[in-house]
Parts: structure tokens; sequence; C-alpha cells
């Protein structure tokens, strides 16, 4: 490529792109220039100036421009008075960098010293310890000694609360600027800034709550000092104490590479537990970000009321029992029903091997095809598997959505729903790409939006259909934001599409499935966007391996791989409808509460209701049979991500009592009805289903574990480039290849009620409060509250008032909820947030809950 | 002598519009709109060799040459922040000759293709400013600013802006994120403001003085200009003169003068004590002796004895002076104005005053002073910006010529 630029770094030539930073050029060369301010993810600001060398570079001729030459004929190299940065230096040809000579080693020993001259080195009792890069750079290349008196250092606090999740300690800060720059260039959070000036120059925040934003916890991953801790950990282990252990994200269908911190403590009876949870680099997931909620939201697996032994029901209650008896019970009445009144459902939060093993059981075991996911939510998952999004392969550097590119979002808020897509869509939009929005209301996304279109309350389908009609045929110019985005969106190069489920029916999302899947295959002059790296449709399923239901077959129709089933059974909804008619007698549910969710009106006609949880939740209060699962900490499995990457996580904790993870239970009460031996181990589940299951054909957990070098290099060894987090090396993954369809999808009429007058949407929030979100007690104050959000046109109808109390019909019951008249919410359209699921649109019941005097 | 920038010396009442017009006011501006392309302009500001009266002596017509010359918005700034120790010329311009400003900074942004200039004043300039506000009221009034400037099509508008009191938002970087609202740091450059300055926009940063040269440039050529001073330092310039003199003040002078000769103009040492030494640029620039007092007053001249004009803000220092309290003094300065966003500079002036005040107050040590003067070296040369170089200033040169006045404070 022409625009590479040589270099030579201490005597060795280094070819790099054009505009490469020298530090970054340095660094392909495994030469580690020391940096504190600089972090390859944001912008350079020279400010530590730890990153000093001599620079040099070739002379010309004033006249002719010609290189003059030495005496051997090398180029004559001019090398300034001073040091440079070499972190705001980009390479430029023939230029010389020395990085380790007397000169640049004074430098060095210079600034370590400046910084540690107002540091307090309270190693022994600091989180950072045992991996700070404070330290490592200080024993690489610091005097091993101080001239500052002790009594000249200054005092600052020590415990300042940015909120309740992040402490500052004012004496540890370097003033790096990382966590400031981190808030505002990446998650657009600008929340963190500097105050006051010289050696008073500290980190405050600026909002209220404090430190509010959902990225708060990365500040403390690439913090270089122990400055910044989580409230979840400081104090709480030393770094050498804790065993990393790879995992995932149990919450949304990014698939965020995660790895947890254990430890085996005393305060817990010896049981190995989590201290804490950090990202793992995956460039072409996560890179090295994780949201709050991934970050703390895992005290539910080591929670008090967590199920620890089979539970039976006997003289009307539910009494421990073993095992053995549970199982033998389960499979005993289950033989005694027939196929067609027996049903199967499960949440998504599962992993594939439980998955496979589940419909295994349902089907072949029982004889049944009423299997279906309990809370389904979003359709689209056959459609994906023909015009899904395909992966870069490369991790150096990977290919980012930017100019020329764009990425279109339907009907959800990622912001809420994966923190990690936002982030992704946004930053693309900030490359360059041409960002569309298309929701019922405005979203946080808009702010980066080319075009940001509302669509009235039921009107999603029809207006996503006009867009595909306005892509396949050329226009100039249109005033009209559909007709123009749908011809920026069909004329990108590139074009990967997330759409959701917000405000629309389950139906719906299938017929959009559908659209946006022949938007993509609309070629118009180019080739379309199908099958090409960085083009395709991304589900935001609910939850982490919706994925995996469906590739798994959790799905009437279809069988695992996406085969058709001959008679499909019945869907959720038909299965509510007969446990309450009596057409469904026998109930296995895994990983889910209808009851609970409001959508199963409790046991019905139910003969026998069998549960598998981690919780006594509402449904599995009713059960005869609950059977303990263990949670994804203690157990190891594969996920499979929105982007079809199926990726493992490891065991980590002491299993909770008796509990068994699912594929197991499954197996052994599969043993029971006939379905052979049971396997013993995951990884032998995931062979077997990858036979059966076409697009994993080829995988398995070696294949899963394999890591490959990424760039930028952050997260290794060398803490300091990128701060503490955790390399990569228990594996990537690995993408299941799209099949392409031959044909355009045929969607399917849906009807749409429309509903008449003011309409309730509910919206999603990050930490709506619910099983899982709950037991972190660190989030309990940022947890959404229910509330309702009125366009001032329509409270102003209602005569309602801001901060009023409300009751709003919500499915089939009342929720009280908060009222806040606010411009979020378009005319005639209510927003309610952190209420449980409720599809479409609804008409709108707001009462007033009480008299209520305005202050 | 007439004078050329403190003009309201010789004609009262010259801060108003009407004086300043009937004697020959706002016709720079008309000849360069209905004579000139900006681009002869800013060839005519290059040919008379004008340099930057803000201390750093850039060329100012090149300056305004690198402005791309693509359309879209520029930005003009009128650099009155004048917090150096002993500065005080922009303020006597701003105050009693403000439309010669205002002239210049328009002629200014019609050679950049600015829409908008803005005047930083450092928070405490309030009457200036005011008197200033007044002017660019006037001014605005007569329609020589605003829509249309005398019917040429040129537009502008002009803004004042009030800093908070800060001597590093007078470095050109740390000014604009001021004015955008933000914290007065600056940053490292590249990228310079002339191409990605004020919200990311070409913009030009020239200190008052150096506008203030501008319209009689225009009006009497290049030649006249440089017909005045020296060949690589032209022009008048305006000296404050402080410290330990008889008559302190500022005081116009054509470049070249010494330093003997502007303590004379000054009315000698006050009360006819013996000079012992002068900072020529305030804190910033490296104190000189007796040695250097017949230096010309050149951007060029301090440069044999280790100093600069810098600013040309002279603070006289007579035999009464410890200068170990004057060292301390000026660090104490620094290490209060250092931004912090640099490691040598917040942690080095933090250290060093520490250092210092020990020293003075005779609890100092050799090896304080030794580790004062490597604390120095240390910060010299690894600072993001000159703030942090202006700090070493102070110690280093006291250190080299006056190490016997530190010996002396040293605990027994
Ligand atoms: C710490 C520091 C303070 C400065 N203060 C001023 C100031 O108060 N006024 C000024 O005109 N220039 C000041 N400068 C210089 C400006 O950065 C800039 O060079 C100048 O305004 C350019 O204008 P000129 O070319 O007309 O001199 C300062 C520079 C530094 C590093
Ligand atoms: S808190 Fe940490 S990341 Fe933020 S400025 Fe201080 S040292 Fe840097
Ligand atoms: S040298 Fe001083 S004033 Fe300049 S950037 Fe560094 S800390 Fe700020
Ligand atoms: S200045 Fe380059 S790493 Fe901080």
């Amino acid at each position: 490529m022409s625009d590479l630029v040589t270099i030579t770094i201490d005597g060795v030539e280094v070819n790099v792109p054009k505009g490469t930073l020298v530090v970054d050029a340095a660094k392909r060369i495994g030469n580690d220039i020391p940096v504190f301010c600089y972090h390859p993810k944001m912008t350079p600001v020279g400010m530590c100036r730890m990153c000093l060398v001599e620079i040099g570079l070739p002379v010309r001729d004033r006249a002719t421009g010609e290189l003059l030459r030495n005496p051997d004929g090398t180029p004559q190299i001019n090398f300034g008075r001073n040091l440079q940065t070499a972190c705001t230096v980009q390479v430029s040809p023939g230029m010389v960098v020395r990085t380790n000579t007397p000169f640049v080693r004074e430098g060095r020993e210079a600034i370590i010293e400046f910084i540690l001259s107002s540091h307090p080195l309270d190693c022994p009792i600091c989180d950072k310890g045992g991996e700070c890069p404070l330290q490592n750079l200080t024993m690489a290349h610091g005097k091993g000694d101080t001239r500052m008196e002790f009594t000249d250092k200054m005092k600052l606090a020590k415990h300042v609360p940015l909120g309740e999740l992040i402490y500052l300690d004012r004496e540890r800060c370097i003033q790096c600027g990382r966590c400031v720059r981190f808030q505002d260039e990446v998650v657009d959070d600008p929340v963190l800034q500097f105050h006051n000036r010289g050696r008073s120059l500290e980190i405050v925040t600026m909002s209220d709550p404090g430190f509010d934003s959902y990225w708060s916890g990365n500040t403390t991953d690439i913090c270089p000092v122990g400055a910044l801790t989580t409230a979840d950990f400081r104090f709480g282990a030393r770094p050498w104490e804790l065993t990393p252990v790879a995992t995932l994200s149990p919450h949304g269908p990014a698939g965020s590479n995660m790895t947890f911190s254990t430890r085996i403590e005393a305060a817990a009876g010896g049981r190995t537990v989590i201290k804490r949870i950090m990202p793992r680099q995956h460039e072409l997931v996560n890179e090295i970000w994780i949201s709050d909620r991934d970050r703390f939201v895992h005290h539910f697996a080591d929670a008090p009321e967590r199920l620890t032994q089979p539970l039976l029901r006997k003289n009307g209650s539910l009494i421990p029992v073993s095992w053995d008896e549970a199982l033998e019970f389960v499979a005993q009445k289950l033989k005694g029903f027939d196929g067609t009144a027996v049903a199967g459902l499960s949440g998504d939060r599962m992993s594939n091997e439980d998955f496979f093993l589940f419909q295994k059981l349902i089907r072949q075991g029982l004889k049944s095809n009423h299997i279906d996911l309990a809370n389904g939510r979003l359709a689209g998952g056959d459609v994906v598997a023909q015009v899904g999004v395909v992966n870069d392969t490369t991790y150096d550097l990977p290919q980012r959505l930017g100019v020329g590119d764009a990425v279109l979002v339907v009907a959800c808020d990622l912001h809420e729903e994966e923190p990690v897509w936002w982030l992704r869509a946004r930053q693309a939009a900030k490359r360059g790409a041409t960002l569309v929005t298309l929701n019922a209301r405005p979203t946080r996304l808009d702010r980066e939006a080319a075009f940001a279109i509302h669509y009235a309350p039921g009107t999603a389908v029809e207006t996503i259909r006009r867009l595909l009609n306005a892509a396949k045929v050329e226009v100039e110019q249109s005033d009209d934001p559909i007709v123009a985005a749908a011809q920026a969106l069909v004329k990108a190069n590139n074009l990967t599409i997330f759409y959701g489920a917000e405000g629309i029916t389950y139906e719906e999302s299938d017929a959009i499935a559908r659209l946006l899947g022949n938007l993509l295959l609309v070629k118009n002059g180019g080739s379309g966007h199908v099958g090409r790296v960085n083009n395709g449709l991304i589900p935001v399923w609910p939850h982490n391996n919706t994925q995996g239901a469906w590739d798994m077959g959790i799905h009437p129709a279809f069988e695992p791989g996406y085969k058709p089933v001959k008679t499909p059974g019945r869907n959720a909804t038909a299965v509510y409808a007969g446990v309450a008619n009596g057409e469904i007698r026998a109930l296995y549910l895994m990983g889910a509460d209808p009851v609970g969710d409001g959508l199963m009106d409790g046991r019905g006609q139910l003969k026998l209701l069998v549960v598998q949880e981690l919780f006594l939740t509402q449904t599995a209060a009713l059960a005869d049979v609950v059977l303990p699962a263990q949670s994804w900490a203690e157990r190891e499995g594969t996920f499979t991500s929105g982007e079809r990457r199926v990726q493992r996580y490891y065991p980590a904790i002491t299993p909770v009592g008796e509990c068994r993870p699912d594929w197991q239970i499954l197996a052994q009460m599969g043993e029971r009805l006939g379905l052979g031996k049971a396997p013993f181990a995951a990884s032998l589940v995931f062979r077997d289903l990858a036979k059966v299951v076409k697009p994993y054909k080829g995988m398995d957990y070696r294949s899963l574990a394999q890591v490959a070098k990424q760039w930028p290099d952050v997260g290794g060894e060398d803490l300091y480039y990128g701060g503490t987090a955790y390399e990569n090396r228990s594996g990537l993954g690995q993408q299941w290849p799209i099949t392409p369809p031959k044909e355009p999808f045929a969607v399917p009429d849906v009807e749409v009620p429309v509903p008449q007058g003011l309409t309730l949407m509910r919206i999603a929030a990050l930490y709506t409060p619910g099983t899982l979100n709950r037991h972190t007690k660190l989030l309990a104050a940022r947890l959404a509250q229910p509330t309702l959000l009125l366009h001032p046109q329509d409270a102003y109808a209602l005569a309602l008032q801001d901060g009023e109390p409300v009751t709003v019909a919500v499915n089939s019951g009342n929720v009280q909820a908060t009222l806040r008249i606010s411009e979020d919410a378009p005319v005639g359209l209510a927003l309610i947030r952190a209420i449980p699921y409720q599809p479409g649109t609804a008409v709108a019941h707001i009462t007033r809950v009480a008299e209520f005097a305005s202050s | 002598m007439t004078h050329i920038l403190l003009r309201h010396r010789d004609i009262p009442g010259i801060h108003k519009l009407d004086v300043y017009r009937a004697h020959g006011g706002y016709q720079a501006l008309q000849k360069a709109l209905s004579e000139h392309t900006p681009d002869e302009v800013i060839q005519i500001v290059r040919d008379s060799s004008l340099r930057g009266r803000g201390g750093a002596g850039f060329p100012t017509g090149v300056k305004w040459s690198f402005i791309p010359k693509a359309p879209g918005d520029k930005y003009v700034i009128i650099n009155t922040d004048e917090s150096e120790t002993g500065t005080f010329k922009d303020r006597e311009l701003c105050e009693y000759n403000p439309h010669q400003v205002i002239e210049g900074a328009l002629i200014a942004a019609y050679a950049i293709g600015a829409k908008t200039v803005y005047n930083y004043f450092r928070g405490e300039y309030m009457d200036a400013a005011h008197a200033f506000e007044e002017a660019l009221q006037e001014a605005y009034a007569a329609g020589l600013i605003g829509q249309n400037i005398l019917g040429s099509g040129f537009s502008v508008d002009f803004y004042c802006h009030y800093g908070a009191g800060a001597y590093i938002c007078g470095e050109e970087t740390a000014l604009i994120k001021s004015l955008e609202g933000e914290l007065g740091q600056p940053w490292s450059k590249p990228p310079f403001p002339a191409i990605e300055g004020l919200y990311g926009k070409p913009t030009v940063v020239n200190n008052t003085e150096t506008l203030a040269n501008v319209p009689p440039i225009i009006i009497n050529g290049a030649d006249w200009y440089k017909s005045m001073g020296t060949p690589q330092s032209p022009g008048p310039k305006i000296v404050c003169m402080s410290g330990h003199v008889e008559k302190p003040g500022n005081y116009e002078v054509e470049m070249g003068v010494t330093y003997r000769q502007l303590i004379e103009m000054a009315g000698g040492m006050r009360g006819g004590k013996k000079f012992k030494a002068l900072l020529p640029s305030g804190g910033s620039g490296p104190v000189i002796t007796e040695k250097a007092l017949d230096a010309p007053l050149t951007y060029e001249g301090l440069t044999p004895f280790g100093s600069v004009m810098g600013s040309a803000s002279v603070i006289v220092m007579d035999e009464t002076v410890d200068m170990v309290w004057a060292a301390q003094k000026m660090t104490h300065f620094f290490k209060h104005e250092s931004c912090g966003k640099c490691t040598p500079c917040r942690e080095g002036t933090f250290w060093m005053e520490k250092v210092l005040h020990r020293i003075y107050e005779g609890h100092g040590s050799q090896k304080d002073v030794d580790t004062l003067q490597s604390v120095a070296q240390q910060i010299k040369g690894k600072t993001l910006c000159a703030l942090g170089e202006f700090a070493v200033s102070p110690v280093l040169s006291t250190l080299a010529h006056f190490p016997q006045e530190y010996r002396a404070k040293l605990a027994k």
C-alpha cells in the first residue's frame, strides 16, 4: 500500500499506515514507550509527558527540497533540542526515533519523579497495587529514590464518592485525564471534568446523581493508578489473590466478553466467589468496554435466595428431596401424558447446550412440538439465519463502519437495551457513517442520526414497507425523509441494520425482519448488502442467548438449525390458552416465570408443572417439582450473540447447594425417558449439537477457545497501555455462516390494531427492576422507577401535573407510576418505563391516584 | 516624538470615534476594503515585517497567510489577557485608544476572511473593557462594524469576552478553550489555531498591540514601518517600565533602544539607588544584570545574555532587592498560574516553591539548593506549553547570577 510510512525506531525499521502515532508504531515492534495519559482508544493529549523520546527528521535543502546526506550517504537527521511526546507525533517518512538514549532515560526518570512527588505511595492498601501501571513504570523507568521531602507533599481527600458506584482518591490521581476523555469522547456522557488548576487540578463529577453514566466502571480499568475504584470491589481483595476466569455477559445480546476475578473466601464458608467483573478484549464484540450492568449485576449468582435443593410437592407444600427422587418422579409422571398434552417453554438466558437438550427432551422424549420461548418478544431468527450480519475476521485493527457506510436502527433504544451496540452505532456515525433511526419516539441515538424518523404508533410495518419501496427506485433528491433515508441506505457501501421490538407485537416484528431482509437484498445498482463483511441484520434480542434459543429450535415451527417442523406445535400464547382450557396437562419450564410475567394465569388446569430455576419464582411456587439450576457463573457453556457469534463461558464459583447445570438435569431426565446415556460434560453436549445444528458444524469447545493477537494492543500484560482490561486468552468464539436466500422474503400481512386516542407504549430502561438487577444492592438507587412520560399537551388535556403519581393499565393489571411531563414523549403517545414487558401499543388508561398538591 | 500606538497621549479624546476619525481614523480600513484584496493586505503586513507583540515575535503577515483560503467560518481573536507580571500596555491601548485596536482587528478579519472578532480581556480589566465596549458600540452605530461595512459587502461581528483572571488563558490555545466555555488549558500543537482554532475553525490570535500596529502600516506602507527599529525587529514598541525607577509606566519607543536608555527614560533608578538586575519580560524572562544593559530592545538583543525581550515588561530591581525573595515571588506566581495539565509544570512548580520557600525562610540546606536547580532543569524542555518553560527562568537565572545570595540564606 502506498500510504505506508517507514520509520526507524532504535535502529529497527517499521512500516505503518500514514497517520500512525510514534507510540503505536513502536508498539508494533514490541518497543514499549511508557505512557500514562495516552490510550489507543482516545484522542492523544500529550499531557503526562511520560512518552518523551528523541524524534529526528531528515534534513532537506531549503532551495531544492533534496535530502541532505552525510558523507557516508545516510540522510542527515535533525533531532530537535527537546524531547518530544511520542503519543502526539505522527510518523513521517524517514523519521528516526530514539527511545533508549541517556537523554530519553533522564526524561523518563524526571517525569516519574515528578509524578511520585505528589503520589501517596499507599500501594500496600491500594486496589490497583499489583496491577498498576504507575508501579510497573516506576519499576522500569524510575530512579528508585525521591528527593521530595515527605513534609512537602500535598495531602488530599482519599475517599471522594463520585456517586455511589465509583470512589475517587484525590491523592492517587495523576491527572492523566483518561477518565474525563473516556466519558466525553467514547461514551458521550461528559459527566467528569477537571476542576481548578495547577497542583489543585482535580477530577469532579458534574452530574446529579454523581457520575451518571452506564459506563462508569470502565474508568476504573483505564485509570492508570488506584485513583478510581468501584464501590463493589474497593478494598475487597489484592489483585494477586484473584483468579481470572473468562465469561460472557449474562444480560445483553451482544455477547460482551468479560472476566471474573474470583477468590476463595473464608467469609463465604470457603467457597470461591466473584470479587469483580472486568472486560475482556474482543475487538469485534465489546472492544474493552462493558456497561455497569454487565460489571455489577452478578450478585444474583451468590444470592441467599438461590434454590439449593430439588423440591417436590407433598401434601400441598414443596419439600426438599433428593435428585433421584425428584428426577424419577418427573420422569414417571411425564410418561403418563400424551405428547399433544405436554408443552415445554423456556427462558432465553440459558446456554445452547441447555436449549438443545430441552427441545430434545420435549420433542424426542415426550413426542411434543409444543416448544417455544415463554416470553418471546422479537421474531426473525430464521431471517437472521439468511441475512445476518457478517463480521470482519481480522483482529488487526478490524474494519469498522465509517464514511460511505450506513447503520439503520429500527424500533429499539440501543442505549437502554444493549449499550455496547449503542456505542458501536454511535461510533460509526462519528466516523462518518450515515445513521438512520426509525422509532415511534425519539431515542438517544437520534443525536447522531442523519435521519431520525418517528412513525405513528401501529404504523411501523407500513413505514418500513415504504422505506423498502423507496429503496427500490433511484431518486436523485427528496424532501421526504423516508425516501431520502432509503436512498442513503441502499447506496451505502456497507449497511448494518439493528432491529428490536419496542412498541410492536411479535407478529409485527416478524414482518419487519422480513422487510428489512428484503431491504438488504435490494441491489439498486450496487451489490446488495448480504453476505459481505459489515453488512446484514442484527436482532436486538431481549436477552443474552435468545439467538441460541432460535438456533437450537426453541420454536414450535423450527427444529435445531432452522429445519422446519412437519406439524408445528403450539406457540407460547397457545400453550397458555391450553393451560387455561385443559388441553395442555403437563408443562415443563426452564428459566421462565410466566405467572410472574403476567402471561399465565396460575396453574390453570395443569396436572403437572415442572420448573427448572435459580429462584423460587411465582411460577415455581406453584410447581409440583422445582429443580434447582446452576447460574452461569457456576458452570460452563456457550451463548450465541445477536451477531451469531458462538462463544464459551467458564465455571468460576463453587456451585450453590446441590444445583446442577440445566443441561445435566435435562440429560438425566432424558436418560430416564429412554433418550440414552446422559453425557457427562457440556463439551460433549456441544459436540452432539454441532452434528445436528447445521450452521454449528465444525465447531467444538477447542475451536471456540481459539485466540488471535488483537490490535490495538490493550489488555495485555503491559497494563499501562490500555488499563487493566484482561487480555483474551480464552476464546474469541466463532460466527456461524449465513445462507443467503435465493429470493426475497415473503412478508405476511399483519393486522395491527391501531389504538385510538392516547396510546401507551412501554420503553426500555437498562436498570429495570427484575430478578437479576435487584440482587445488586449497589444499583438500588439507580434502578429505574416506573415512570410515565407524557407530552405537555397530553398532560394538559388530562389535567395532570409533573411528579404526580398515576395508575396505568398494563397488560392485564395496573401499575403505579410517577408522571413526568416531557417532550421525549410524542404528542398522543404516553411512554412508560421500568415495568414488565408489554408488547405493542395499547390505549392508555391513566388515572390519578389521589389529590396531588403540586409544590 | 509623536506616538504611533499611544496616540491618545498626543490627541486628547481619541477614544471617541469622531476624534479618532478626525485624525485619520478608519481610513486604513477604508483603504484596505476599497483598494486591496485580502491577499494584498496580508502581503503588506508581511512586507512590513511586523512581529507579534504578545511575546513570541512571530511574523504577523506569515501567521495570517497560514489561514486556509477555503470559505467557511474563521475567527480573529484579540489577546488582551495581559497577565504577565509587569505588563500593562494592552490595557492602556484598549482604554484610551480603542478604535485603533478595533480597526486593526477589522483589517485582520478582512485579510483572513473572518466574520467574527473576539476581544479576550483578562477578568480584572473591567475599566479597559468597558471603554473598549463603548468604542465598539460607536463603531457599530457608525456602520464600521456589522453588516456591509462601509458599503464594501464585508461584514463582521465583534464581541468582548471577560476571562476569569488566569495567566494561562493568554496562551492562545488555552484562550480558545476558555472562550469556548471550557477549562482554560492549552492543547498540544499541532493542530495550530490557524488550522483548527476556535470551535475547530481557522483562527488568528493576535496580541492587542500587534493589531494596533496594523492601521498605520496600511496607511503608510511597509517601507515606512521598516524605517523604524532594526531590520529584524522593526517598528515601534510599547515598553512597560516598572519596579525601582522614578517614573514607571508605558513608554513607546522605537525598537533598538538599549535597556540603559529605557531606565533613563523612566527617570532613572528610584532614589538614586544602585541598579542590581532587571526582568526584561516580567517573570517569564530570565533576569539580566548590569552587563546586559547596553543590549538593544529587539527580539534578538538579549539572546547573548540568555534572556528575551518577550512582551517588554521591564521590571527594574535595585540593590535592595533580595534575589531569593524575588525568585520565590515569581515561582509562587507560576505555581499559582500553572494550569496543571502537564506533569512537569504542575508538579515541578509546586515542588520548587516549597523548596524555595524553605531556603528563603532560612531553613534550607545545600541539598535544597541542588534539588531546586535540578528540579528546574528537569522541567525545562519537557512541558506542554511555554508556561512551564517560563517558570524555571526566575530560578535558573537567579541561581546563575546570584548564587551567593542563596548560599547566604542556608541554615547554619
Ligand atoms: C503562558 C503564556 C501566556 C501568554 N499570555 C499572553 C498574553 O497575555 N497576551 C498575549 O498577547 N499573548 C500571550 N501569550 C502568547 C500567545 O500564546 C500568542 O503567542 C500571542 O497572543 C500571539 O499574538 P502575536 O503573534 O500577535 O504576539 C502567552 C503565551 C503563554 C505561553
Ligand atoms: S482519576 Fe485516574 S484516570 Fe482520571 S485523571 Fe486521575 S489518574 Fe487519570
Ligand atoms: S506547562 Fe504548565 S501551564 Fe502549560 S500545559 Fe503544562 S501545566 Fe499547563
Ligand atoms: S504525554 Fe504521551 S503518554 Fe502522556
